[in-house]
């Protein structure tokens, strides 16, 4: 009986796994099939042989080495300036005696609050003022300080000892010194969690790029995959290697640092 | 005064060197916020209470105007009406399955890590590569899932070109690619459940259901309450998805309230930041009294325990 129970629990999960894992297989045996193997009937659902040539013809449909550095230039950029915004407030908001902390923790929390879509238009017209749209800081400086970010950060800085920050400031550590060279350290992995959870947000970004971006060459990959959408409507077997190429390093992040990330999506949820 | 003496002083108990140190430090996020944040948190509001010229300057005050046509147009009306459809087909849904799969995955038995990783998977999707690759299985005459319907002898089905199938097969997207989101949540929200109390009720006999009822889904209530709160968030801000597969149609079956807002500020040239930004508002208050709710019901639960 107990034998019985634990093969039906492996065949449910099995299954399962099958029905959530079919679209990602999809997208995969998709790209290595030709179009009229794709419009057959019945669906083909197992490539017969390996077009790989797909892939090179999607590479002449659109300019998706440009966007591919794009969107993973912008993703660095951005991951680059939440680490250091995000590590330098969480320290004035653990660490240091100030007047109206409270303040300035609530305005944080309150960016955590405010959906940026009701905001899009104020935004928008910023960036155009500042001559932003259809540029690399239009699509970075909004998004180079975060409030998940900072809350983030100081839920790791509270449970660091305080000894140790007492201890280093009264032997003459300067704040910035302390900074760099003890705290950062110890909390590298937190830095991990903080860093994979924003690239993996600024990656996928899509509304925003949206709106700022209207020349190809300045289009990140979300983007350029809508593009494919419309073109290349008659050819399926492009769409579905575009898609391949642009979820791939997330597939890669994801199975290497699954730890972490799981870690940083949990963190606010339970305690 | 020297800088140096000046930075030793103390005013009220504050050292000046540290408030001097916390202004800098403050300073790079303080100014994003400022300016991508709070400036356009107060315009929104602003600019909800005019009309605006054709090229997006505020021009004639108008008052509640934009707002009254939120409560009056038929269009705006039926909006809303979509929005809250698509929350009954994502939230509560998408919690169901992520909890029911969490279960699944939460026996330590061999190889459940592997199950783990490739249940969560469909987070690593972006909102842009599901919903193109969905477009494809969604086709109507070659599509992969008209295909397999057909073999099986069923009737296909017009998925993104039927106003009654549409918005039902957008929120299959959206709940596939948040559910390795909800997975992940519930597992932390089963593994934090201490393992005596299931064998404590073990030896007293109870059911694997009396064991659900009583041990799990009380213990999970907290995480279950934060799913129902960031799900209906994330299904309200839901925009990638609809703009890619359907672009709000047919006949206006996926306008949701975060799209048309996009559609009333930015397609086909309409510029109508008035209305938009009062959408906007409307998405805000919302999302307040959402958060407002939890916060409270978070107290509770702190009191109690």
């Amino acid at each position: 009986m107990k034998t019985f129970r634990l093969f039906a629990h492996y065949a449910v999960l099995i299954l399962a796994a099958l029905i959530v894992l079919f679209p990602l297989y999809f997208t995969i045996a998709g790209a290595l099939m030709t179009d009229a193997q794709l419009m057959r009937f019945p669906p083909m659902l197992v490539p017969q042989e390996l077009h790989f040539e797909n892939f090179a013809k999607v590479l002449d449909a659109m300019p998706l080495i440009r966007q591919f550095f794009n969107s993973i230039f912008v993703a660095s950029a951005i991951v680059l300036g939440v680490l250091v915004t995000s590590v330098l407030a969480a320290y004035v908001l653990v660490f240091l005696n100030i007047p109206f902390k409270n303040v300035i923790f609530g305005i944080i929390m309150l960016t955590i609050l405010v959906p940026t879509e009701s905001l899009i238009v104020p935004k928008y017209l910023i960036l155009v003022d500042l001559r932003w749209i259809n540029s690399y800081p239009g699509l970075i400086v909004p998004f180079v300080a975060s409030g998940f970010g900072i809350f983030l950060m100081r839920q790791f800085f509270l449970s660091f000892p305080k000894e140790i920050y007492e201890a280093a400031r009264i032997d003459g550590c300067g704040h910035l010194r302390f900074v760099l060279t003890i705290l950062v350290p110890i909390v590298r992995p937190a830095l991990g969690v903080l860093g994979l959870y924003t690239f993996i947000g600024a990656y996928n970004m899509y509304f925003w790029p949206l709106l700022v971006i209207n020349t190809p060459d300045m289009q990140t990959l979300q983007i350029g995959l809508q593009a494919l959408n419309s073109s290349e409507s008659t050819q399926p077997s492009l769409i579905y290697a575009g898609a391949a190429i642009a979820i791939a390093p997330m597939l890669v992040i994801f199975y290497l640092f699954q730890k972490s990330i799981v870690r940083g999506l949990t963190s606010g949820a339970v305690k | 005064m020297s800088a140096r003496s000046l930075l030793a002083r103390h005013i009220r108990g504050y050292s000046v060197r540290d408030m001097a140190v916390a202004a800098l430090f403050l300073l790079p996020c303080l100014i994003i916020f400022a300016a991508f944040v709070l400036y356009p948190l107060g315009r929104t509001f602003h600019l909800s209470f005019f009309s605006n010229d054709l090229l997006g300057r505020p021009v004639h005050f108008v008052g509640l105007e934009q707002y009254h046509r939120i409560v009056s147009d038929p269009y705006l009306v039926g909006v809303m009406g979509t929005t809250a459809l698509f929350l009954a087909y994502t939230v509560l849904p998408g919690i169901i399955i992520g909890l029911g799969l969490a279960l699944l995955l939460q026996p330590k038995i061999a190889a459940i890590g592997v199950f783990r990783a490739l249940l969560a998977t469909p987070f690593a999707f972006s909102v842009a590569a599901a919903a193109v690759v969905f477009n494809v299985f969604y086709r109507p005459g070659i599509g992969l899932f008209n295909g397999l319907l057909q073999q099986m002898g069923l009737p296909a089905i017009d998925w993104l070109t039927s106003p009654n199938y549409a918005l039902g097969s957008v929120a299959v997207v959206s709940i596939w690619r948040y559910m390795g989101y909800t997975l992940i949540v519930c597992l932390a929200g089963l593994q934090s459940i201490p393992d005596e109390l299931y064998e404590a009720a073990r030896i007293d006999g109870a059911s694997s259901w009396h064991r659900f009822r009583y041990i799990t889904l009380p213990l999970m209530t907290p995480t279950l309450f934060f799913l129902l709160v960031v799900s209906t968030i994330h299904s309200l801000q839901t925009f990638g998805e609809i703009k890619l597969m359907t672009a709000g149609g047919p006949v206006n079956s996926t306008t949701t309230l975060v799209y048309s807002l996009y559609k009333s500020a930015f397609a086909y040239g309409s510029s109508d930041y008035g209305l938009a930004s009062a959408l906007g508002v409307v998405l805000l208050l919302v999302v307040t009294v959402i958060t407002v709710i939890q916060f409270r019901f978070l107290q509770r639960k702190v009191f109690y325990s």
